[in-house]
């Protein structure tokens, strides 16, 4: 077997220093009852580079590749085309097959590429700090709300109705455990924000009120009066942001005085993947330091006065808190942040701010193109790369059969909101720098046809 | 007069007020103290109960309120100098004043006497 | 107060005096120095040639970002040689041994890799029509099938993002089970005090409280104490097996039944799956929740710190209450995910007659880019080969065991062999040395130390896990470095205190750190202002 190194005179020999008859006389401790008597059921045995190269293949071929048509989905994971160069170096086996830094000396690489990482992300944001990642949006606004509690003290999260389904969904799954009180909607297909309701919500009991930023049918709104509305009742405000490059173009939420802002980091480096790995950005402000979760890297000095870097405020973490950790969370997505942020220094301010303009009038020429199918909509007269369609009827069958004729469309509201009729005829389209005027054309075209 | 827990706290008593800390020796155990979080002015404790948190690079310790009452005031000079607790831990690196509201409740405690007899055993 | 137990002590962080580099540069030949980008890049500077096209058209409103965002950029060739110049500061299983006890280090296939960025697999989206997704929902599906077979459960939750998000949704199970029998006022999990930090912190978040069940003398959970805690309050028992000690948990099946009998659970942590896979399956010990780290007994890459993948096995009892989404392949052949819609339709035949899912863990389907690696390693390995991994995992750290216990002390080396993982203790070393010389002096002899400082249940505790991916010679080169050093560590040499003294740093001021955390970096003051 290809990966294990041991020869059976190894064995043999080992067997010999170690005193033992057998490998079986090792699992002595394993009662006779537990052990497996036979093989693996219906396993075969090992096999062949070529062979397992073979069947995964033959299931990878099974999939329509997003690059391979005309592609317009996002709600929550974006296709971004990511150099070459940020594969290469995070396949460095010193990147890849390495653990968590806990032996500083001997990890200054990911320590020094964590620091960095969390610098970006914090100025991207508009936040003092951000920690090391998390494992996704999804986990990350979960965790935000979690801190939020943990800062005022109150139970009750108000969550906007433009925050990805998803993430509500995770939202009640945790605070079904933690007795938070979530406090939910379900959007509107029109242009408008719920922001004044929330702010009329917001009342001495509000922990927080979470907003998406541009919102999951792609609406972008001033924060600054909700932040405002939440600071004048001691709440927090907390905003999510699911296409980091938007950031490139839209002034961020912490310039808007959000308190905590959480992030999907997905669309710098990390690619599609059917939905993970991700990588979760966290930021906030300054003063909450103490009660934000996940690993943080710190800047300090080694014995001979170099600059270095170490894990630190470790003792808000799991392995030394235990039970009173701010969080069971025990690993954050290294790897991911790495491509994140070799992405984002390949870019750099101005690469990033280009790159945002592309998305941005590449959805603005699509939107408008789309609008004059006949029956389509256009729900949302500004977004940046993300915008809603109503197509007069239901969606979901329309993108099954667009799907038919090799067009992935985007995200129907029946998909991210079943049962919800009011929502049935919304297509959420999204459109990025990899989208040609050719593949906005097809859709178009394939769109008429169907319609019709 | 200044009593002590078993649990390393020292509280000093003046009249109805009691001002509580960590005693010299655990603060030797912990080693460098980064972090403390004191309890909130007008917070009622009851004798037992968590009331401030010290951290060092490698542990965070829970410190208990030796006594019932209703804390006066925080150490606010803890927050940029945590390692007052190191150079002066029953002095200068006290963690809360409290109001005490049941002074029986030191008739529990160890004297001085009573506490370096205790540590003397660990 | 409470004081930390677990040996570690503060002047153990010892502020040592070796020169700095006497080179111009601060470089030593291939060992590099390498500033921050932030010193090195500029916001001008894009290393990614972008389109010809219009960007004008502009439908932001009045929230168009206009102050500075103060990100640096670098070409090309500036960012390959800052990331790599980093590289080479880390290390890696690709360098060396890496005998971390608990986190199971081993080789990564490269065939992994690969299959993991077949465009099918790493250019899909987690929202295409499911027609589109045939084959990613048919991995999913297939790892889930080995997974189950190989643990001998019932059905499994994919979507847990890492090890600790597992735990939680085990634990999430259990509470949803017990409140859908109407007994959530079962409030306790009990926790042997050996445990991982995280089967605490999991259970605490849940809701629950937790109390810790003694050890016994020979490093095993007290199976009578942990009977006679249980009791109509008791929702749950979480235990790690093999456990942190390195050691098979023997009575776990009778543990398990008096568990059941009490109308409670067991949890498993799966941790340390890869010392029993393919020889022994948790579901015949009674487990009814077990996560498994993708991560380490089917080899996914570390990454520096995740991400992780860790789905999590369930009995029948459990199965019902399994996060959404999840998938169903039905006799056509054709493979479903259920989201929050058709669980009626999916429930029958796939979940026992009752599907009650607990909701979401994640916004999509999981760690997809760990499915394709952990099914290619399965595949690899295939049933012949699994087996052997646990074997030689195993044989490995008994021959690391027994070729150490003369000069390192084996808290449990006499109550028998070991499992994949091997314990010492830092109890003969010279007055004044500790665990951490050891672990420090390690690094100067090129390798990774091993996990210090845990289990807590010993002091000092040193466990060390070899894995199976390593050869009988680079054992015997690491028995022959930890002797060395165990041996200086005995003889009082000094210079270990200061140890490591030819890694790219030496040790560092982590209370420095802690106190005033600088965690982002700040740009200087502008010179005018600065001269102020």
């Amino acid at each position: 077997m290809r990966y294990l190194p041991l020869t059976p005179a190894d064995r043999t020999e080992m067997l010999r220093v170690i005193g033992a008859e057998s490998i079986d006389a090792l699992f002595d401790d394993v009662p006779e009852a537990a052990r497996l008597s036979g093989t693996i059921e219906g396993l075969p045995d090992h096999a062949t580079e070529l062979s397992v190269e073979r069947h995964m293949t033959a299931l990878a071929r099974q999939n329509t590749v997003a690059g391979e048509v005309p592609f317009f989905l996002g709600a929550g994971a974006y296709r971004h085309h990511v150099p070459a160069s940020v594969d290469h170096l995070i396949q460095r086996g010193e990147f890849l097959t390495a653990y968590t830094p806990y032996q500083p000396e001997i990890a200054q690489g990911t320590l020094q590429m964590l620091f960095e990482f969390q610098t970006q992300v914090a100025r991207l944001l508009g936040t003092d700090v951000a920690n090391a990642s998390m494992y996704d949006g999804s986990t990350a606004c979960w965790e935000a709300i979690g801190m939020a509690r943990r800062i005022t003290r109150r139970g009750k999260a108000i969550l906007s109705s433009g925050l990805h389904p998803h993430y509500v969904s995770v939202a009640k799954t945790m605070a079904k455990y933690t007795g938070d009180v979530l406090e939910t909607g379900t959007p509107t297909l029109s242009a408008d924000t719920d922001l004044d309701a929330l702010i009329a919500a917001i009342d001495d009991d509000t922990s927080c009120v979470v907003v998406q930023y541009p919102d999951i049918l792609g609406r972008i709104a001033d924060l600054q009066p909700l932040a405002d509305a939440c600071h004048a009742k001691k709440a927090l405000l907390i905003a999510v942001v699911t296409e980091p490059v938007a950031m490139g173009a839209l002034k961020s939420p912490g310039e808007m005085d959000a308190d905590i802002v959480v992030g999907e980091g997905q669309s710098l480096g990390v690619g599609l993947q059917f939905g993970g790995p991700y990588v979760g950005l966290f930021g906030c402000k300054d003063k909450y330091v103490r009660q934000m979760p996940g690993r943080l890297c710190g800047e300090t000095v080694d014995a001979d006065g170099r600059r270095g870097f170490v894990l630190t405020l470790s003792t808000r973490e799991q392995h030394i808190r235990r039970e009173k950790a701010t969080s069971n969370i025990c690993t954050n997505s290294g790897l991911c942040a790495l491509a994140f942020s070799i992405h984002m220094t390949l870019l750099g301010e101005a690469g990033l701010r280009r790159l945002a303009g592309l998305n941005h009038a590449g959805a603005c020429h699509a939107a408008d193109r789309l609008a004059q199918v006949p029956g389509v909509r256009l729900v949302t007269p500004r977004f940046f790369n993300e915008f809603t369609l109503d197509l007069g009827q239901e969606a979901r069958p329309v993108v099954r059969a667009l799907a038919d004729r090799g067009v992935l469309a985007g995200v129907s509201l029946g998909r991210l909101y079943p049962g919800e009729d009011s929502l049935a005829n919304g297509l959420v389209v999204a459109v990025t720098e990899t989208t040609t005027p050719e593949d906005v054309e097809a859709l178009a075209t394939a769109l008429e046809e169907v319609l019709a | 007069m200044r009593y002590f827990t078993e649990e390393h706290e020292w509280v000093e008593i003046d009249g109805a007020i009691g001002t509580v800390g960590i005693t010299e020796y655990a603060q030797g155990q912990l080693g460098d103290i980064v972090f403390v979080d004191v309890p909130a002015d007008g917070r009622t404790l009851a004798k037992g109960d968590e009331a401030a948190v010290v951290e060092s690079v490698k542990a965070a310790s829970d410190v208990y309120s030796p006594v019932s009452g209703t804390v006066l005031e925080g150490n606010s000079a803890l927050a940029d100098s945590p390692d007052l607790v190191n150079s002066d831990a029953e002095g200068e690196g006290w963690f809360f004043r409290i109001t005490l509201s049941d002074e029986d409740e030191l008739g529990e405690l160890m004297d001085e006497a009573g506490y370096e007899a205790f540590v003397a055993k660990l | 107060m409470t004081i930390n137990q677990s040996g570690w002590k503060p002047e153990m962080a010892v502020k040592g005096a070796d020169a700095a580099a006497p080179t111009f540069t601060g470089n030593k030949a291939l060992m590099l120095e390498e500033p921050l980008i932030f010193e090195i890049g500029s916001t001008e500077t894009t290393g990614v040639d972008f389109a010809e096209g219009d960007v004008k058209h502009d439908r932001l409103g009045d929230l168009t970002r206009k102050a500075p965002i103060g990100l640096p950029g670098l070409s090309e060739p500036e960012t390959v040689r800052h990331y790599t110049r980093l590289s080479r500061q880390n290390y890696a299983i690709d360098l060396g041994l890496f005998p971390l006890g608990s986190c199971t280090m081993k080789h990564n296939p490269r065939l992994n890799e690969r299959m993991a960025r077949l465009p099918g697999f790493a250019d899909v989206h987690p929202l295409q029509p499911v027609d589109t997704v045939q084959g990613a929902l048919g991995v999913i599906n297939e790892l889930a099938h080995w997974l189950i077979t190989l643990t001998g459960m019932h059905g499994v939750a994919m979507s847990p993002k890492a090890g600790a998000h597992g735990e939680l949704c085990g634990i999430l199970c259990i509470k949803a089970a017990l409140e859908a029998r109407g007994e959530g006022h079962r409030k306790v999990v009990l926790v042997p005090e050996s445990a991982h930090g995280t089967n605490p912190a999991t259970a605490a978040f849940a809701g629950f409280t937790v109390e810790d069940i003694p050890a016994t003398a020979d490093g095993r959970v007290d199976t009578a104490a942990l009977k006679a805690r249980l009791g109509p309050d008791v929702a749950a028992v979480m235990i790690t097996n093999p456990n942190t000690c390195g050691l098979f948990e023997r009575d776990l099946k009778d543990i398990s039944d008096a568990v059941h009998a009490a109308g409670a659970y067991v949890y498993c942590d799966g941790a340390n799956f890869n010392a029993i896979v393919g020889r022994v399956r948790p579901g015949d010990l009674g487990v009814d929740a077990m996560h498994i780290n993708l991560h380490k007994t089917f080899s996914t890459p570390h990454g520096g710190g995740g991400p992780g993948s860790g789905p999590v096995v369930l009995s029948e009892a459990l199965s019902p209450f399994a996060p959404l989404p999840y998938t169903a392949r039905t006799a056509d052949g054709h493979v479903h995910l259920i989201e929050e819609e058709r669980t009626e339709e999916f429930s029958n035949e796939h979940f026992g007659g009752k599907l009650d899912s607990f909701g979401r863990m994640t916004a999509f389907h999981g760690q997809m880019g760990m499915f394709t690696r952990a099914l290619t390693y399965i595949l690899s390995h295939g049933a012949d080969g699994l087996k052997q991994v646990a074997e030689d995992a195993v044989l490995n750290a008994n021959y690391v065991l027994r070729s150490l216990e003369d000069v390192l002390d084996a808290p449990f080396g006499s109550a028998g062999p070991c499992m994949h993982e091997a314990l010492f203790s830092d109890s003969n070393l010279a007055e004044g040395f500790s665990t951490l010389d050891v672990a420090k002096g390690l690094i100067d002899e090129g390798f990774h130390p091993m996990t210090v400082y845990f289990p807590l249940v010993v002091h000092g505790a040193m466990l060390v896990e070899p894995t199976e991916t390593e050869s009988k010679a680079a054992l015997d080169q690491f028995i022959g470095a930890l002797r060395s050093v165990a041996e200086r560590a005995k003889a009082g040499d000094a210079s270990l205190k200061s140890a490591p003294h030819f890694a790219p740093r030496a040790r560092l001021d982590e209370t420095r750190a802690a106190r005033k955390p600088v965690l982002v970096w700040k740009d200087a003051e502008p010179q005018a202002q600065a001269a102020e």
